[in-house]
Parts: C-alpha cells; sequence; structure tokens
C-alpha cells in the first residue's frame, strides 16, 4: 500500500537505489512526496520512514531542518518573494505587498479558495534579476508591482485549464 | 528566463557555449565538448592534477582555495571508494552564476566532474543543487541521461576500462548545506549541520571516504583549463589568482547581469562601466563585494583588483563573486537588518554563538531601526558579531559578523543619526520581523 500515485511509487522505488546508502534518497523523497501531496503529512512521513528502512522520528529530526518542506498544505500555486538584500534593493518588499494586497494574505497565509499561498522567502539565486519570486518551481525575474496581478491571473487561468482537462 | 548579457571587457571561457543551446549533447560536443575528458583520460591523474596546479585555479566558492591543490591531497590508495562532490546549493545572497551554468553548460559541470574523479582516482561524482533550483535539477537530469546513453558516464566512459558515475541530488532548503561539510550531511540524508574539522573531506568525506568538495563554477571551468592549456588560463588572470570569475553584478546598477571577467579586473570600472553605472544617476554608497557575508567597501575602497588577495588586502572578501551596489538612497542600518535577518533564519543552531548571536544582533537592529535604540547598542551589536568570529564549527557565524561588524564599524553615524528618536532618512520597510 502507498500514499502516492503508481508513477511517484515507482519513482520512489528507484530513488533508494541510487545511491550508495539507501537513506541518501530521504531528502528528494520528502520534497517529491511534497510535490504531489501538498506537504508532509503524518501518513507520508509513515510511508517515507517504512521505505528508506528508519524511524519516524528519524525522518521528522530530518524534515523540519529544510525550509522548503512543510507540514501543513500550501496553497495549489505556492508565491515565494524574495526580500533579500539584492530583491530589495531593487523592490522586492514593494512586489510583496503588492502580492500581500492582491490575495489578503501575509507570510504563509492560503486564500480561502486554496489556489493560492503567500511566503517571504530568502534567497532564491535570481539576484542579477531582481526583484525575482517563485511560485512553487517556476521563476518569475525583473519584477514590478504592477505586474503582479497579470502573474496572478495566469495561474488561476491555469488552474480553470487544469478543472476543465478530461485527465487532470 | 534570466536575462543575458554582454560586455566588451568580458573574457568568455566559461560562459563561452551561453546561449548556444549546449545543453543539447549533439551542440556540446560539436563545440569541443568532452575532448577535454577524453585527453586526461589518456594523460592520467599526476598529469591532470598537475596542470590544475599551474592553471592557479582557485575555489569559487567562496573560500580560493586552489583546486589543483585541493585534489592532491586526496590519498591514492584508499581502502573506502572515493568520491567527487560538486556544490551547486548556490545561495549566498548576490550570487546566480551556477544558475546560469546550469541553464545553459550542464554538460561542463559533468565533463568537470568526470575529469576531477579522473585525477583523484574516484568511480561515483554527486551533483547537488539546491531544492528551488529543480528547472535546472531537471536540465542535469537530462544532461546526465544523455551522457550515459554517449557511454560518456557508466562501467567503460569513452570505450575505455574506467568506470564513472554521476548521481545528481536535490537539497530541500537550506543555506548552511553550501559549507561542504553540512553538503555531505545533507547528502547522506541528515539535517545540514557541519562536522568537526580534521579530519578534511580530502581523508574522512562522504560516507566516510575520501572527498573532494568543489563549487559548481569551478568544476565547469576545468575542462576549459585543459582546452586551453593550464599556463595560457593562468595568463588571463592576476598574479596567483587564474583565469575569470563569473561576477554576479546585482542591487542599483544599470545593467545588472553575470558578467566574465579576468581575476584582477578593477571593481570600480565593473560597476561604472561593465555594469553601466550607478542606476539613476545616483551616488554611490557601498559595495559588497563577494556575495552578503563579506565586509562592505566605501565608494573610495573601490579601486581595487577583483581577486581573492587583493579584496583580502581591502580589508574584505572575494567570496562568491556576487558584488552587490547600494546607491545613496538606502537605508544602511536597513541594509545590515536584512543580512542579519538572513543568517539568524539560515543558522543551524548548532553552535552557539552563532545561533545566539544572530538573533541578538537582528533583535538589537529590528529595534535600533525602528527607532528605539539605545547608544549603547551600537557597541553592543559591534561587541556580539566580534564574539561570533571564529567561535563556531562552520563558516556561518564569521559570515554573518564580518558584515555586520563592516557596517557597523564603517557607517557608525548613520546608526547614530537613529539615536533619539530620529526617523531614518530612507525608511520604508520597518517591519521585518517576519523573516
Amino acid at each position: 500500500m502507498t500514499l502516492f500515485s503508481p508513477r511517484l511509487a515507482a519513482r520512489l522505488d528507484a530513488l533508494v537505489e541510487k545511491y550508495p546508502l539507501r537513506r541518501s534518497a530521504l531528502v528528494p523523497m520528502l520534497l517529491y512526496a511534497q510535490d504531489e501531496i501538498g506537504y508532509i503529512s503524518d501518513a507520508a512521513v509513515a510511508e517515507v520512514a517504512q521505505r528508506i528502512g528508519i524511524t519516524e522520528l528519524d525522518v521528522r529530526n530530518v524534515a523540519t531542518y529544510y525550509s522548503m518542506l512543510r507540514f501543513k498544505p500550501a496553497g495549489k500555486y505556492n508565491v515565494q518573494v524574495c526580500t533579500n538584500i539584492s530583491c530589495m534593493l531593487r523592490g522586492g518588499y514593494e512586489v510583496y505587498e503588492r502580492f500581500q494586497q492582491e490575495l489578503g494574505i501575509g507570510h504563509k497565509g492560503v486564500t480561502p479558495d486554496g489556489l493560492f499561498s503567500l511566503e517571504e522567502v530568502e534567497c532564491i539565486g535570481a539576484c542579477c534579476w531582481a526583484p525575482a519570486i517563485q511560485v512553487n518551481y517556476d521563476f518569475h525575474d525583473e519584477l514590478k508591482p504592477d505586474l503582479v496581478p497579470g502573474i496572478l491571473d495566469g495561474y488561476r487561468g491555469k488552474a480553470l485549464a487544469e478543472g476543465k482537462a478530461p485527465h487532470a | 528566463m534570466p536575462r543575458l548579457v554582454s560586455h566588451p571587457d568580458e573574457v568568455k571561457i566559461v560562459t563561452s557555449r551561453f546561449g548556444m543551446g549546449a545543453a543539447n549533447i549533439e551542440r556540446y560536443i560539436e563545440l569541443g565538448g568532452y575532448a577535454s575528458a577524453k585527453k586526461c583520460l589518456e594523460q592520467g591523474p599526476d598529469w591532470i592534477i598537475n596542470e590544475m596546479k599551474a592553471s592557479n585555479l582557485r575555489g569559487r566558492g567562496g573560500a580560493g582555495f586552489p583546486a589543483g591543490m585541493k585534489w592532491s591531497f586526496v590519498p591514492k590508495q584508499s581502502a573506502k571508494p572515493k568520491y567527487v562532490l560538486v556544490n551547486g546549493d548556490e545561495s549566498e545572497p548576490g550570487t546566480c552564476k551556477d544558475h546560469l551554468i546550469f541553464l545553459h553548460d550542464p554538460h561542463a559541470v559533468i565533463e568537470g566532474t568526470i575529469i576531477a574523479g579522473l585525477a583523484i582516482g574516484a568511480k561515483v561524482g554527486f551533483i547537488y543543487l539546491r531544492g528551488e533550483y529543480r528547472y535546472l535539477l531537471e536540465i542535469m537530469e537530462k544532461a546526465v541521461a544523455d551522457a550515459y546513453a554517449r557511454g560518456f558516464l557508466g562501467k567503460n566512459i569513452f570505450g575505455s576500462d574506467t568506470e564513472f558515475q554521476v548521481i545528481t541530488q536535490t537539497g530541500a532548503g537550506a543555506y548552511e548545506v553550501g559549507e561542504e561539510s553540512a553538503l555531505m550531511e545533507s547528502l547522506e540524508g541528515k539535517r545540514g549541520v557541519p562536522r568537526i574539522k580534521p579530519p578534511f573531506p580530502a581523508v574522512v568525506g562522504l560516507y566516510g571516504g575520501p572527498t573532494v568538495i568543489n563549487n559548481a563554477e569551478t568544476i565547469a571551468t576545468v575542462p576549459h583549463v585543459i582546452e586551453m592549456g593550464a599556463a595560457a588560463y593562468a595568463a588571463v588572470g592576476s598574479e596567483r589568482n587564474g583565469g575569470t570569475r563569473l561576477f554576479s553584478i546585482s542591487g542599483h546598477v544599470e545593467r545588472p547581469g553575470v558578467y566574465e571577467l579576468p581575476m584582477g579586473y578593477n571593481l570600480k570600472k565593473m560597476i561604472y562601466e561593465v555594469a553601466g553605472g550607478i542606476r539613476g544617476g545616483r551616488k554611490l554608497k557601498a559595495v559588497v563585494p563577494g556575495g552578503s557575508s563579506t565586509p562592505v567597501l566605501l565608494p573610495e575602497e573601490i579601486d581595487i583588483g577583483m581577486d581573492f588577495d587583493q579584496v583580502g588586502k581591502a580589508g574584505s572578501m572575494l567570496g562568491s563573486g556576487g558584488v552587490v551596489v547600494i546607491d545613496d538612497q538606502t537605508c544602511i542600518v536597513e541594509f545590515a537588518l536584512r543580512t542579519i535577518s538572513f543568517y539568524q533564519h539560515e543558522s543551524c543552531g548548532w553552535c552557539i554563538p552563532c545561533r545566539e548571536g544572530t538573533d541578538w544582533i537582528k533583535k538589537s537592529l529590528t529595534r535600533f531601526h525602528a527607532g528605539f535604540g539605545e547608544a549603547k547598542d551600537i557597541d553592543n551589536i559591534q561587541y556580539l558579531a566580534e564574539n561570533m568570529m571564529g567561535r563556531t564549527f562552520c563558516p556561518l557565524g564569521d559570515a554573518a559578523a564580518m558584515p555586520t561588524l563592516g557596517f557597523v564599524k564603517k557607517f557608525r553615524k548613520e546608526f547614530e543619526d537613529h539615536l533619539n528618536g530620529k526617523p531614518c532618512p530612507f525608511a520604508k520597510h520597518v517591519d521585518l520581523a517576519v523573516v
């Protein structure tokens, strides 16, 4: 029995064989699990522990270290706004404020429809194209506050299109 | 897609294939790719290490340790398997060069990893990318699969009887993991806390085996060193600083971007000519020359060559090559606060001076910037930072303390101007407490 889709389960089966030691699969496994189910649930911790062959406590001990791993659901699109120095100098906070206004939520908030969540994050490695954000894993760079509504509309459209797709 | 920039003063070696479709293996081969690895396979480890030493290539992660020397420390005989570990955890604020390397030239990273493996006698190399770089990890994974399909990786690389495997790995968000021993811990599926040294990774590293750890830019440079020849590569740079460097120029300049310039290139020229000067015709206030952990330089201190030795002499560090340019409309107290907030967030908590020091400096600066500072706070911030220096297992404590000391010492007047309820003349974002 697995929590995950057959495709992810197969990927995780392969992942533990990839390294000289099984345990090296732990961090990627948690991240890939989160990508599919939205967060690291208790059931996910249990399954990952069993797959690696370590205790649940050990899994939690490692998982809580990494800032991308979360223990409650985020929005379908998690907006991560960098406000670190290079982004700050070019208006990162103004972009972050605009996201707060448009979404009506603050740091680590989730919109009531579950579509968006917002996070102020540390440097994402796009300093020369600042200010920059990530929505899930997609980068958007050289932003201005006025570009914020368009970005959000783009993801709303994407969600709508996926909702209508026959094999969503 | 991150914008590529260009300037006539650039010497494009590592970036020579950027924007040319070299993520495609056919294209990479057409552009001369994998010839260096084949040559190294014929020449053998001693030749490779001598070339690397002669090239004066120094570690691009920040410490600037000579790469050839590092490789020579790995014992020839080892009971345990040896490993190469490529550090692509790029997360020093102000630095985004590896981002472009993974995007435009992933095979250069693979080829460099093979060469490092041949040099030290390793059969396995790991390429570790920060978790946020998922789209780049996918590019790397495709490149690795293509290299296997071509027989450039595997049991018999390039048809020889030499084996070399490459394994990619993703992080999941942690600045600290960019430190080499924390990186190994993370790759072993643990919390990314540092290890005590010695033993050094060249002796006891990943899974207990001798390990060479190099920054992604260093590794991507290796095939070019072999191709050009060590002497030609060394001749591009300055004394004891071979070749070029990918400078990530960000902040208040007209043309921010990643520029490849010879080591020793003048910082003032870099800002005013290469990056087009200060945005909107404003005046320069300060420069962070090598990523957020390096001490700030004043406008009168930037007429220096950008190599490890010259920036060191000027009282700062070349670091990761992340040049952050700050104009005269910026509050240095706020900048210092945002910098320490980052280190407070990223401190792994293993060493008390770092865990407590970053937290107390952040608290003091938050209060100070909000207008509730007292005169003694300035000395107290300096005292806290001084007591973090050199008192932690890994360099994160120093990385947090050094910039703080620079800001307090060089901009003391601006700190004093914030005293006695005087509002910050530049204040925009007073509430930084959420970070």
